[in-house]
């Protein structure tokens, strides 16, 4: 582990405040949206805000746990599997005469022993990293997927389950209301309560924090549960949007999501992070997504730029930190950036 | 979450017992699946099958020694299935556009391909210190991008590409396919690197501890650079031979199977908190993948169940050999006690 100052009464500065990487994401954000609306004049046109967002959401549901799992100092690659998986048996289990709210329970359910079973893992088997349990069960849910539905694809939803991921409600979008009321959630839980904090902590010193008390383990299956949860809910609004689902939906989401926390600014060697990055993260990769289709410009130019905001946004915030600090910056691993600004 | 302090035993001349238990492990366990296979049809261990199996794992195997090197620095490279079709779509469109060029032309333009996107992915990684999940996460969507884009989206078919060039996968040499030859020669010359060179130890000293690296003056960020650059170069030839292997260049081409090659090495017992891992183990994990592609769909079971049953074998293997390692410290605490 490394050797990062944690100071509780740090006085308030205007630099350090201004410095922030929330403003560059606010920054970019805007430059997205001017660069949007000067390339085609639909772009800001009324309901833009509020319909765009639903082509996008549904892999903002996984962003919010990764933060969580990410500051812990994990990873979780099996998300984007957990969710194909909960979806093939939502569907199998609604065509074998469920009703489909109790489809709905059985989709949430499955998704959650997901998340379970990888939690347990992680605190049974200490010695491995969470990037080979992961991997594994990945291959093992996406398999079970394969195996329910074979090739397939499966749907004829009722009617009111695709206004899940279509409808509105007082004007606003269903996912988006979900999403926000999530996001809301998450961000109290992160930053308000002693949860939070443990979390924050195990990140930085995971054996000092359970010899102060933490029951390590236990938040460790809580967060990986929670996180399965939630890509039962994405997998919930992917279906409902899509009509159908095949073994093979949400295929490298796991990946997206990752892109986004990261581009958050949540650093996967732990401890770092704040919920309100990656939810900016979101919206940014969103409305380019949304403002370079508009003007027919290819997706794989979006793919490019994705892959270079990643990069060039954690070469920045290194270059930025790491002036004067070479000398103390010994490991790959842990990026001079996250002990200069230990969460803002 | 990782232990580092799960590090310190390894290194131990202790816990060598577990290193061999592995090896023994991981064949004992192809044998195990040789045997049933066999028993459940005839075809299974024929010379031609085997040659087959040999030639389908080559290129999974060439992947996984890269990405051996890339681990043993605590690396990882997610970007090597973007950078396997952006080479192979490079030298298809060359062999499309200059139809008489020669094979080895194509694989050094494939090779080279790969060493410029590897040694960039370095740079990031080693120089500015971008965690390698991230900046590889990265590349990933840039090469992949890239790849659509020269191509248009289009593919490069075996109409277009000339004979000499795909012979270099399907042609032999004494008998022997020439993918399985490529193999052989890297292993070899991979193997006598990472044991025997000044340089290959480093490998193993900068991955077991950075710190200790830098402090005994050891080229640490060189290489880390310099395995990322390996890499690239080997996924860059992978390329072109895959190409030429399938006849075709798609810019979707080995989506995903990053995964497949840090799965064979994370099976050949290669640990992913670094300055872990023999090449012995190396191949042996490889070859029990390659045997469980080959041999399911010969005993019958269906190509739906393949994947889970992949899945299953990894995450068994890797828990068994935590299970093992720590019954042995437990029996090595013992002995001292007395």
């Amino acid at each position: 582990m490394s050797d990062r100052v944690i100071s509780v009464d740090r006085t308030w500065s205007f630099r350090r405040f201004i410095l922030q990487w929330e403003w560059m994401l606010v920054l970019i954000f805007i430059a997205v949206n001017i660069v949007g609306s000067s390339l085609s004049p639909y772009y800001l046109n009324g309901g833009t805000f509020l319909t765009a967002p639903m082509g996008f959401l549904d892999v903002a549901f996984l962003v919010l746990p990764m933060t969580f799992v990410m500051i812990l100092g994990s990873i979780d690659i099996s998300v984007g599997s957990t969710a194909a998986l909960s979806a093939v048996v939502m569907a199998v289990s609604f065509h074998a005469g469920l009703p489909m709210w109790l489809a709905v329970i059985v989709c949430l359910a499955v998704a959650t022993a997901c998340g379970l079973l990888n939690g347990i893992l992680m605190v049974a088997f200490k010695e491995l990293s969470s990037v080979i349990i992961t991997l594994a069960t990945m291959i093992i849910y996406r398999g079970i997927a394969y195996i329910i539905l074979r090739d397939q694809a499966s749907g004829e939803f009722p009617k009111w389950y695709s206004g899940v991921g279509w409808g509105y409600v007082a004007g606003i979008p269903i996912i988006t209301l979900a999403f926000v009321v999530c996001a809301i959630i998450f961000g109290l839980v992160l930053h308000a309560t002693s949860f939070g904090r443990k979390v924050y902590g195990m990140g930085n010193n995971l054996t000092a924090s359970r010899y102060s008390g933490i029951r390590t383990d236990s938040v460790v299956v809580i967060v990986f549960t929670v996180t399965g949860l939630m890509a039962g809910i994405t997998a919930l609004f992917l279906t409902s949007r899509m009509g159908s689902t095949r073994p093979n939906v949400a295929l490298g989401y796991e990946l997206t999501a990752i892109a986004m926390t990261v581009l958050g600014g949540v650093s996967t060697a732990g401890g770092k992070g704040r919920i309100i990055g990656p939810v900016l993260a979101v919206f940014i990769i969103g409305f380019l997504n949304y403002g370079l289709g508009l003007v027919n410009i290819p997706s794989q130019v979006l793919l490019i730029i994705t892959g270079l905001l990643l990069v060039l946004s954690v070469l920045v915030l290194n270059i930025r930190f790491s002036r004067g600090h070479q000398h103390s910056a010994p490991t790959a691993s842990a990026p001079a950036a996250a002990r200069k600004t230990p969460n803002g | 979450m990782s232990e580092k302090t799960a590090l310190g035993a390894v290194a131990r001349p202790g816990s060598r017992s577990t290193f061999r238990f592995r090896e023994v492990g991981l064949l004992a366990f192809i044998i195990v699946i040789c045997i049933v296979v066999q028993a459940r049809n005839h075809n299974f261990l024929t010379l031609s099958n085997i040659t087959d199996l040999l030639a389908n794992t080559a290129i999974l195997g060439i992947l996984a020694v890269g990405m051996m090197m890339v681990i043993l620095t605590r690396g990882i490279d997610l970007s090597i299935g973007a950078t396997v079709a952006l080479s192979g779509m490079v030298s298809a469109l060359t062999v499309k556009a200059v139809p008489s060029i020669s094979p080895i032309v194509s694989v050094g333009e494939g090779m080279l391909v790969g060493l410029v996107v590897g040694a960039i992915v370095g740079i990031v990684i080693a120089r500015y210190n971008v965690l390698p999940i991230i900046a590889t996460l990265g590349f990933m969507n840039v090469f992949r991008g890239l790849t659509y884009l020269i191509s248009g989206g289009a593919w490069v078919s075996s109409y277009q590409m000339s004979p000499g060039f795909q012979a270099i996968s399907s042609g032999s040499l004494f008998g022997v396919g020439n993918l399985i030859l490529i193999a052989v020669v890297i292993y070899a010359v991979f193997g006598y690197f990472i044991n025997h060179t000044k340089t290959g130890r480093q490998f193993y000293a900068v991955g077991s501890n950075p710190e200790a690296a830098d402090i005994s003056g050891l080229p640490r960020r060189r290489i880390v650079w310099l395995a990322y650059t390996i890499m690239g170069t080997l996924a860059g030839l992978c390329g072109v031979l895959w190409v030429s292997k399938f006849a075709s260049a798609q810019s979707d081409t080995a989506t995903g199977y990053e995964l497949t090659v840090i799965a064979a090495a994370v099976l050949g017992g290669v640990s992913i908190n670094g300055g872990t891992g023999t090449v012995l183990g190396l191949i042996l994990g490889t070859i029990l993948l390659g045997i469980l592609n080959n041999a399911l769909p010969l005993v019958n079971v269906s190509a739906f169940a393949q994947q889970f049953i992949q899945g299953a074998v990894i995450l068994a293997a890797v828990l068994t050999n935590v299970i093992v390692k720590r019954n042995s410290r437990r029996h090595a605490l013992r002995k001292r006690a007395i």
